[in-house]
């Protein structure tokens, strides 16, 4: 495939797919978030901070994240059994531990922070989805935070390194490398990576996925600024 | 855990270009290969990596293959974080590090093509070869990951195929050995203070601002990667552990390749 070539659905390689982002849309939860790439649909609360339990993981230091990535059992082809996987319990690690690193958890001493995930729908980079609703929620629940975590993930299709994998590609293809970034401090909070690359595909693959989020992160601004907006508005009319 | 006492000396250690127990950043433990260790596993392995120690046994079965490859193998890595390395690990079902370990190790050894699968199937959409490959981590002094794929790599290099009689498995006798196109090596990178140290003690690994682990191949390609703990990387820091670990791959794979068959 050359740069001019179309992907299977009609993308350039450095295009993702169209992206829609909300906020505050349950309003049982302290803050909320919805990420959809494509046909891949994630929504996310924010609960807390609360009194952590179970009580022994409190830290008396800082708050504890709690995270659960969750593939509802409706959302692939096949139906998924409810319930945790290792799959899904090794997504809620590393996701967790990208949020926990934007987060100022020292505001919050023996606190537990719950943030949940849920996937309504999977087309694959159902984590990035759920750490960039989350990462939307947990801004709208108004955690403290340094900035908002942005993920995608770039693939290696047929020899060729392209931007955010879907449908045939995400089977059909080689590599899969999802990444979580900060671009206000430049760093790489998730990283996972399979399939076989050579160092120079994989730097070519990390600087696309870098572009990739930082556009994410303007449509997670984005999200919330119109949240706000709107709150204006009201006060406006009153 | 570790005390901060611990964690500020590590800090200020390293500050002044120095680790605890004398290493350079760039610098490996001792690292110690027995392969065919126990008798009854078709394949096995004994690694230590400084004081760190685990065993990781493989045995095969028949069993049925996934709907969508009927004519594949299947291969299963499990890990237990048993409590007789540490007294941070408790009884009970998996925990989400020992989960994470195991899938990462699964990932080096299926993503880097080793095993063709296809030649594993024994009767299509009906019975294939399942390579079970179990960790057991005997002492944990940091570093799990590389110290668990080593041993993966390392039992799977000197597994034997039993003989299959009808249904069953006759387990005295063997077809032939488990073929390996290549042999995938795992380096964990930590970033303490700023700067980057691999293969990390137990305390250096309870000290990190992130933990970024990369699975290379023979051919100095990668195939794995797993970033972990709290902490982020710049892209220049990923690039530097690639380097690193591709590196240090290539010495330890010589390391599996020559390591004595004890069996």
């Amino acid at each position: 495939m050359t740069d001019n070539e179309k992907r299977p659905d009609g993308r350039k390689f450095d295009e993702m797919r169209k992206i829609e982002a909300k906020s505050n849309l349950i309003k049982r939860a302290v803050g909320s978030g919805y990420f959809k790439f494509g046909k891949t649909v994630a929504i996310s609360a924010v609960y807390g901070p609360v009194e952590m339990h179970p009580r022994h993981l409190s830290d008396p230091l800082k708050a504890f994240i709690k995270f659960r990535y969750n593939m509802l059992p409706f959302s692939t082809d096949e139906r998924i059994r409810p319930g945790p996987s290792r799959r899904s319990k090794e997504i809620s690690k590393v996701v967790r531990e990208a949020l926990a690193a934007v987060i100022d958890l020292e505001e919050f001493p023996r606190a537990g922070i719950e943030v949940y995930s849920e996937i309504l729908q999977a087309d694959a980079s159902t984590r990035c989805a759920a750490l960039n609703a989350a990462s939307i929620a947990l801004a709208n629940a108004g955690i403290p935070m340094k900035d908002l975590v942005a993920s995608c993930s770039v693939g290696k299709v047929n020899g060729k390194i392209v931007l955010d994998v879907a449908g045939k590609e995400d089977s059909d293809g080689e590599v899969d490398l999802p990444i979580a970034y900060v671009p206000s401090e430049n760093k790489i909070h998730l990283l996972q990576m399979d399939g076989i690359i050579t160092k120079e595909e994989f730097k070519q693959a990390l600087e696309l996925a870098i572009e990739g989020c930082k556009k994410i992160h303007k449509i997670q601004v984005d999200a919330l600024k119109r949240e706000y907006e709107s709150v204006g508005e009201e006060v406006i009319e009153e | 855990m570790i005390t901060n006492i611990d964690k500020n000396y590590i800090k200020k250690m390293v500050e002044e270009g120095k680790r605890v127990d004398g290493r350079k950043f760039d610098e490996m433990r001792k690292i110690e290969i027995k392969k065919g260790y126990l008798e009854k596993a078709e394949g096995s392995a004994l690694v230590k990596i400084g004081d760190t120690e685990v065993v990781v046994g493989v045995k095969m079965e028949i069993g049925e293959p996934f709907p969508d490859s009927p004519d594949e193998g299947v291969l299963m890595v499990g890990s237990e974080l048993s409590p007789i390395s540490s007294p941070e690990f408790e009884t009970g079902p998996p925990s989400e590090d020992a989960i994470e370990l195991a899938r990462v190790v699964d990932r080096g050894v299926r993503e880097s093509k080793t095993l063709d699968f296809k030649k594993l199937c024994i009767e299509e959409g009906e019975k294939v070869w399942r390579v079970c490959v179990d960790i057991q981590i005997i002492n944990d002094d940091g570093n799990l990951i590389d110290a668990s794929s080593i041993g993966a790599i390392a039992a799977l290099s000197n597994t034997k195929i039993p003989k299959i009689d009808g249904d069953k498995i006759d387990r005295s006798e063997f077809t032939g050995k488990l073929e390996l196109k290549n042999i995938p090596i795992a380096c964990t990178i930590v970033k303490i203070n700023g700067k980057l140290l691999i293969d990390p003690t137990f305390e250096e690994g309870n000290s990190t601002e992130g933990r970024i682990t990369i699975t290379s191949i023979d051919d100095g390609s990668l195939c794995a990667m797993q970033k972990g703990n709290i902490g982020g990387f710049t892209p220049e820091e990923i690039y530097k552990a690639v380097d690193l670990s591709i590196k240090e791959g290539k010495k330890i794979r010589e390391m599996v390749l020559v390591a004595k068959d004890e069996n």
